[in-house]
């Protein structure tokens, strides 16, 4: 007969079993569909270029090496990558201003909609959601269609008088951010919805009793508290933004080129796949920095109390 | 007006007859059309300077709304809401010199006690030193020094109540509004705060407009009590004048135990009128405050105003239970018109006759008891 302390311990073992058995989808994903392409680029990054792409198996630093210097065709002396660095800088630039220009516009969104009455809520999510269901492609040749020469804000001006020439803003960076902002707003107005849905109306009743104004409640009480809302939000933006490629292409006429499209040339035209590996690893560690530092900064206060 | 009203002395002097707030025929519809709800219908009151006013009533009965109206997250259908004279229904709560002490305490998770206190005059925009004195001086009169520093998560149900209430008394309001703070406190707690608000009413001079649902409440902390019901205010009072004069049925039926007894009108006098009752016998009782009804009336005698004798009395009839509640005895009697009377008999040691079951009794109606109902 199994004394309890046995029954005890095969209870545990079958725990044991159970556990690696529920989680494995979640593992064999995460390896399969995160970890090993990962590894591959990795790998990829340490290789030697083959003459018409691909790579050859041997080990080089090369590409690592382009990633922050130049080699000179002529005389094979390494000199600063500046063009990288101006590339990764524009990218940058344009991902924080995408971002911040996301959570202007979605900030007053998402407080709208959760300021709702219940019923009606779910009819403005629906709508929040809509541009969802079409290709990004073609929503941003939609954008296209607004913004060039000929679009409709063109048109509109001349016929009312107010320009003679057509503004340029197709293929310039403003393109590029009003692409961005559209593609991107939904990312910013689901968790900023979802953190405000929670916020406790009364509060705000309580900063206007005490007599902060508008300004002042949204500033020391909503903003506050909607904080996680806000970091989940910035996240889900910045990180496609700055790792953007149909976006820019469309509506930058890839005359500007972005961080995106500089690897994507590596794997095409470029032929040097080691490079592009290593310029993904590259901007990915940099993102996951700035993303620590940001979380680190945003949620500071509550962390250090908490 | 001025946001950041009364810097002055704390002890304000209380002027005899001056109004903190006069509501004036206001009225509060909510929604539209067939949907249309009148929370408040055409309510006056004043509310003096100094008072401790309660507004009493079940819930729905439009009392927190008339807070709301006055704090500012609310704006009247109609009429108006005077502060010292001053028309201020128009204006956002921001701009009116008056704080709430909130049902759920509404206290700012992200900020500290202190913090939560000192939140009014920053907004108002005090110099830093004179924020810290105050709040210094606030923890002191809550008993909260200690806690100062804690989040107000970290701290129990009954010093949340008292952070409420020192940071709805930091920017020195002129009137204090209290949405049924205590309700959620358990029943010792909610006692001793009972008397905490009472010494903070003292101690700061400030008019405190009190809501609650608890008629006992009403009773023990209020200089006058207003009775609501259905949005109207049925009767405004000292809660002496709510329980021993009520005017009208609801506040007689709201406020404690009561006997209703059918009555006719023989004669009127001062104030006064003599009525016959079912059982036949005659009993001088009470009249509203202008009020001169004709006919059959309806007759209140609490149940602590009336005595059981053995013999005789003005009406008579059947014990049917005796309830023993320690300090005092309820003796429920069946009266011969088939109505029911409640007599209530204090404890006191050696006194007080003992009724059984079945036991036939009379009842002496005191000089003075009997009231008569508008309704």
């Amino acid at each position: 007969m199994a004394t309890a302390a046995e029954i005890e311990k095969q209870a545990e073992a079958r725990e044991v079993r159970n556990r690696w058995f529920l989680s494995a989808p979640a593992l064999i994903i995460i390896l399969l569909a995160a970890s090993g392409p990962l590894l591959i680029v990795l790998l990829y990054s340490f290789l030697t270029p083959g003459p018409y792409g691909d790579v050859v198996w041997k080990f080089s630093t090369e590409g690592w090496v382009s990633v922050f210097l130049e080699r000179d065709i002529f005389d094979d002396t390494l000199s600063f990558a500046g063009a990288h660095l101006t590339i990764f800088w524009r990218s940058l630039k344009l991902a924080i201003m995408a971002t911040v220009a996301t959570l202007i516009f979605g900030f007053p969104t998402a407080y709208f909609i959760a300021t709702r009455p219940e019923r009606t809520r779910d009819i403005w999510l629906f709508l929040i959601t809509i541009p969802f269901w079409t290709n990004l492609l073609i929503r941003t040749f939609a954008v296209l269609q607004v913004i060039r020469n000929e679009g409709i804000i063109n048109t509109a001006l001349i016929n009312l008088g107010i320009i003679d020439q057509p503004i340029q803003m197709l293929y310039t960076d403003f393109a590029i951010m009003v692409g961005m902002v559209y593609v991107y707003l939904p990312l910013m107005v689901l968790p900023l919805y979802a953190s405000m849905e929670k916020l406790d109306f009364r509060l705000v009743e309580a900063g206007y009793d005490l007599y902060a104004t508008r300004w002042q409640v949204l500033k020391r009480i909503i903003f506050p508290m909607v904080r996680p809302g806000v970091i989940a939000g910035s996240i889900l933006v910045f990180i496609p933004a700055i790792g953007a490629y149909v976006t820019p292409s469309v509506l930058g006429g890839g005359k500007n080129m972005m961080f995106a499209n500089l690897i994507e040339l590596q794997f095409g035209q470029g032929r040097n796949w080691p490079l592009g590996a290593a310029l993904s690893i590259t901007v990915m560690a940099i993102v996951m920095v700035a993303l620590l530092v940001y979380v680190r900064n945003t949620s500071g206060s509550e962390a250090r109390h908490g | 007006m001025k946001v950041d009203g009364n810097n002055g002395a704390i002890c304000v002097p209380a002027t005899p007859g001056k109004n903190a707030i006069e509501v004036r025929g206001v009225r509060k519809v909510f929604g539209t059309g067939e949907a249309q709800v009148a929370a408040l219908d055409t309510v006056s009151v004043s509310i003096r300077e100094n008072e401790f006013f309660t507004l009493l009533g079940p819930s729905g009965c439009g009392k927190t709304t008339l807070l709301r109206l006055i704090a500012g997250f609310d704006f009247p259908s109609d009429g108006e809401i005077m502060l010292y004279g001053e028309d201020i229904a128009p204006l956002p709560p921001f701009k009116r010199p008056v704080n709430t002490v909130f049902q759920s305490y509404a206290l700012f998770p992200h900020m500290t006690v202190a913090q939560n206190i000192g939140f009014g005059l920053e907004m108002l925009g005090k110099p830093r030193a004179e924020i810290d004195a105050r709040v210094a001086e606030m923890l002191k009169l809550v008993r909260m020094e200690k806690l100062a520093k804690r989040r107000t998560s970290q701290i129990s149900g009954g010093q949340q109540q008292r952070v409420a209430l020192a940071r709805a008394l930091a920017p020195q309001p002129k009137v204090l509004l209290l949405d049924e703070p205590l309700s959620a406190l358990d029943y010792k707690l909610r006692k001793e705060m009972q008397i905490e608000l009472k010494r903070l009413q003292h101690e700061t001079g400030i008019t405190f407009i009190f809501v609650t649902h608890d008629q006992e409440e009403a009773l023990t902390m209020s200089d006058r009590i207003a009775v609501m019901s259905s949005g109207k205010i049925l009767q405004v009072g000292s809660p002496r004048d709510i329980y021993d004069r009520p005017a009208e049925r609801f506040v007689a039926d709201f406020i404690g135990e009561t006997n209703f007894l059918d009555a006719r009108i023989d004669s009127i006098e001062e104030g006064r009128a003599k009525v016959t009752l079912k059982s036949g016998a005659t009993i001088s009782a009470t009249l509203p405050d202008g009020f001169k009804p004709d006919g059959e009336a309806t007759v209140v005698i609490r149940p602590e105003h009336a005595k059981a004798v053995k013999d005789g009395g003005d009406i008579s009839g059947v014990v049917e239970n005796v309830v023993y509640f320690g300090t005092d005895t309820h003796v429920h009697i069946r009266l011969d018109d088939g109505e029911t009377f409640t007599v209530r008999q204090q404890n006191a040691r050696g006194a007080g006759t003992s009724f059984e079951r079945g036991q036939r009794v009379g009842i002496v109606i005191g000089d003075d008891a009997a009231q008569i109902l508008k309704d």
